[in-house]
């Protein structure tokens, strides 16, 4: 009985806390999504009412500004959207391959002069790209590269996101090295150890690796701005501001519904990937 | 194949293992040397990409620095007079003063902001997980064109901020036209994206073992002496990753203020971040060496914060083991 009543008084100003707790939650969850909500509405209005309602009714889809939006370029909006695909693809393969590379020879091979190798890595992790982007334009323009997507490709197959060399290093660090042990005394050298045993426990990391990269070179403008100039050869961030510059404001409602489109990927990768996301901005966070 | 089977023909006649004994092991000298080699195949383009993409640029960034080059000419040497173009350059100053204002105003209320919800989500609250989604999403879209087309709009003369303020009966303005407010614009667009950081801090409030706060709370201690007590002095040095993080995002921050300005920086320079200013010095007007110049004063001034950073983590951040 004592217990009982003990249990209520603490709980019934505990549960009023735990309300309100929750309705101020939901009600900062909602101003956050807010503005992206009212986009996606947004998209599907006629371009007065765009300026006249701030809430999320909707009477009658106006999917014609999906449509105009698509072909409002001089290439239909798929182009943009493929050109994109292309770079995203070669960046996430790219880092794959040399980022786990490198971090297999920080974490597990000892060699000469490692612990400077490995201060000088984790110094470029913090090195803004606008400090070497000029000298780098005038290399690439020099092999004629401007114009391709090799300046945005290239860098990733030579693990200069020193941070996803980070990352991968921190998980194989984790994995118990008796593994390589056992495997070294049945004779694999070490490609094979890496190929065999390291990779294919490493399996998170790189998945982490993946969406990040996905995500980060989706949104990237800075250098495809910079790189491509051509309109053939625009990726979505580019088409998109190029979209802003060339209109006048009558067409909100197509400029909106491809913002829509080209957050759709982001917001896929985000629901596919969550867990890795999460866990990978926490553990380099912490450790 | 009888080599497989000697050493143990005489394995009665060898000294007892030691651990401390490395002489049954493959001698350390020898393992280095294949480590040596591995290494150099595993490290190869991570090496190519440090001295081709990464320090050789930063090297050739600070030859150009002292030099006149625009692309077409070959470069000429012009000794310090980018260095002293800049102290006369007011363009410069103005993004240099508006590139301070935005990292010193927004990165504090950003991480405020984080804090205080990852604080509120602490343990085994319903619905975690999407409370958490829910924060977490804007700082993905946050660096993206859409958005900062989508926040051309909102704040907008007749944008959508400016419609909810109507109902209201309060008398909006043009945010982004007025330049006495296009800066906070892009302020607010960064405290949005304070999700990151508060993830960062869901894990580190994890760490801290939940018998500090219950020993705490038996001895009597409240709820806001908890906090100052337990929670953020074993929570400081998270704070003190995001914040040398943030400042140096911060720093960077391009997207939003060249597309809602239109590749500008105005209303009259008041979203001329300094990558703006710089993008502008060297891809516009393709003056390259002034540019270079300009880079390596970006890359002096956050080494400079960051070396403040770390100086005064000396006095507030605490290591508990």
């Amino acid at each position: 009985m004592t217990e009982l009543s003990l249990r209520r008084s603490t709980n019934s100003p505990g549960r009023v806390r735990t309300v309100v707790k929750h309705a101020s939650l939901i009600l900062i969850a909602l101003i956050m999504l807010y503005p992206v909500l009212w986009m996606v509405v947004s998209s599907l209005r006629p371009n007065n009412e765009i300026f006249r309602s701030p809430g999320l009714e909707l009477d009658g889809l106006q999917v014609h500004n999906y449509t105009d939006g698509w072909t409002a370029l001089s290439s239909p909006f798929g182009h943009y959207l493929l050109n994109s695909a292309i770079v995203v693809l070669g960046a996430i393969i790219g880092n794959l391959v040399s980022c786990s590379m490198a971090a297999y020879a920080f974490a597990r091979l000892e060699f000469t002069g490692k612990r400077w190798w490995f201060a000088i890595m984790l110094g470029t992790i913090m090195l803004p790209i606008h400090v070497i982007i000029v000298p780098q334009y005038i290399m690439f323009s020099q092999v004629g590269w401007v114009n391709t997507f090799l300046p945005l490709i290239v860098p990733k197959m030579l693990a200069t996101d020193a941070f996803f060399v980070f990352l991968m290093v921190q998980f194989i660090r984790g994995l118990p090295r008796e593994l390589d042990e056992a495997a070294r005394i049945d004779g694999a050298g070490h490609p094979r150890i890496f190929l065999r045993i390291i990779l294919p426990l490493m399996l998170p990391a790189l998945a982490t690796t993946t969406i990040f990269t996905f995500i980060w070179t989706w949104n990237d403008f800075f250098s495809q701005l910079i790189y491509l100039t051509d309109p053939n050869m625009y990726t979505v961030p580019v088409a998109l501001r190029s979209f802003v510059d060339s209109t006048v404001d009558s067409s909100w409602g197509s400029m909106f519904a491809m913002s829509v489109v080209s957050l759709v990927p982001i917001f896929l990768a985000f629901l596919i990937g969550q867990r890795y996301l999460v866990k990978g901005i926490a553990t380099t966070g912490i450790k | 194949m009888s080599g497989l089977n000697t050493p143990r023909l005489r394995a009665p006649a060898r000294p007892r293992r030691n651990r401390d004994d490395k002489s049954f092991r493959t001698p350390a000298r020898s393992r280095r040397n294949r480590d040596n080699k591995a290494a150099a195949l595993f490290l190869l383009p991570w090496f190519a990409g440090l001295v081709l993409i990464t320090l050789g640029p930063i090297a050739a960034s600070l030859a150009l620095g002292f030099t006149d080059y625009n692309l077409i000419q070959p470069a000429k040497f012009s000794g310090l007079h980018n260095f002293s173009r800049m102290l006369s350059d007011e363009r410069l100053h103005q993004a240099l003063g508006v590139t301070f204002t935005y990292v010193l105003v927004s990165v504090p209320l950003q991480l405020g902001c984080a804090l205080g919800l990852a604080l509120l989500l602490d343990r085994g609250l319903r619905g975690l997980a999407f409370y958490r989604s829910a924060f977490y999403l804007p700082s993905l879209l946050g660096s993206s064109v859409a958005i900062a087309v989508l926040w051309r709009q909102i704040f907008g003369a007749e944008g959508m901020v400016n419609q909810v303020l109507d109902l209201v009966g309060v008398q909006g303005r043009g945010w982004i036209s007025d330049p006495s407010t296009a800066l906070s614009t892009l302020i607010v667009l960064n405290v949005w994206t304070f999700g990151a950081p508060m993830v960062i801090f869901l894990a580190g409030l994890r760490q801290i073992p939940v018998m500090y706060y219950e020993a705490a709370s038996v001895d009597g201690a409240t709820r806001w002496m908890q906090f100052r007590k337990i929670t953020l002095p074993l929570l400081s040095p998270i704070v003190f990753f995001n914040l040398v993080l943030q400042i140096i995002h911060a720093f960077q921050s391009f997207t939003q203020a060249f597309v809602v300005s239109g590749g500008s920086g105005g209303p009259s320079d008041s979203t001329l971040f300094f990558t703006l200013y710089l993008y502008q010095r060297g891809f516009n007007n393709f003056d390259m060496g002034y540019a270079s110049a300009l880079a390596w004063l970006l890359l002096i001034i956050i080494a400079g914060f960051s070396g403040i950073n770390f100086w005064a983590a000396k006095y507030w951040v605490f290591y508990h083991d």
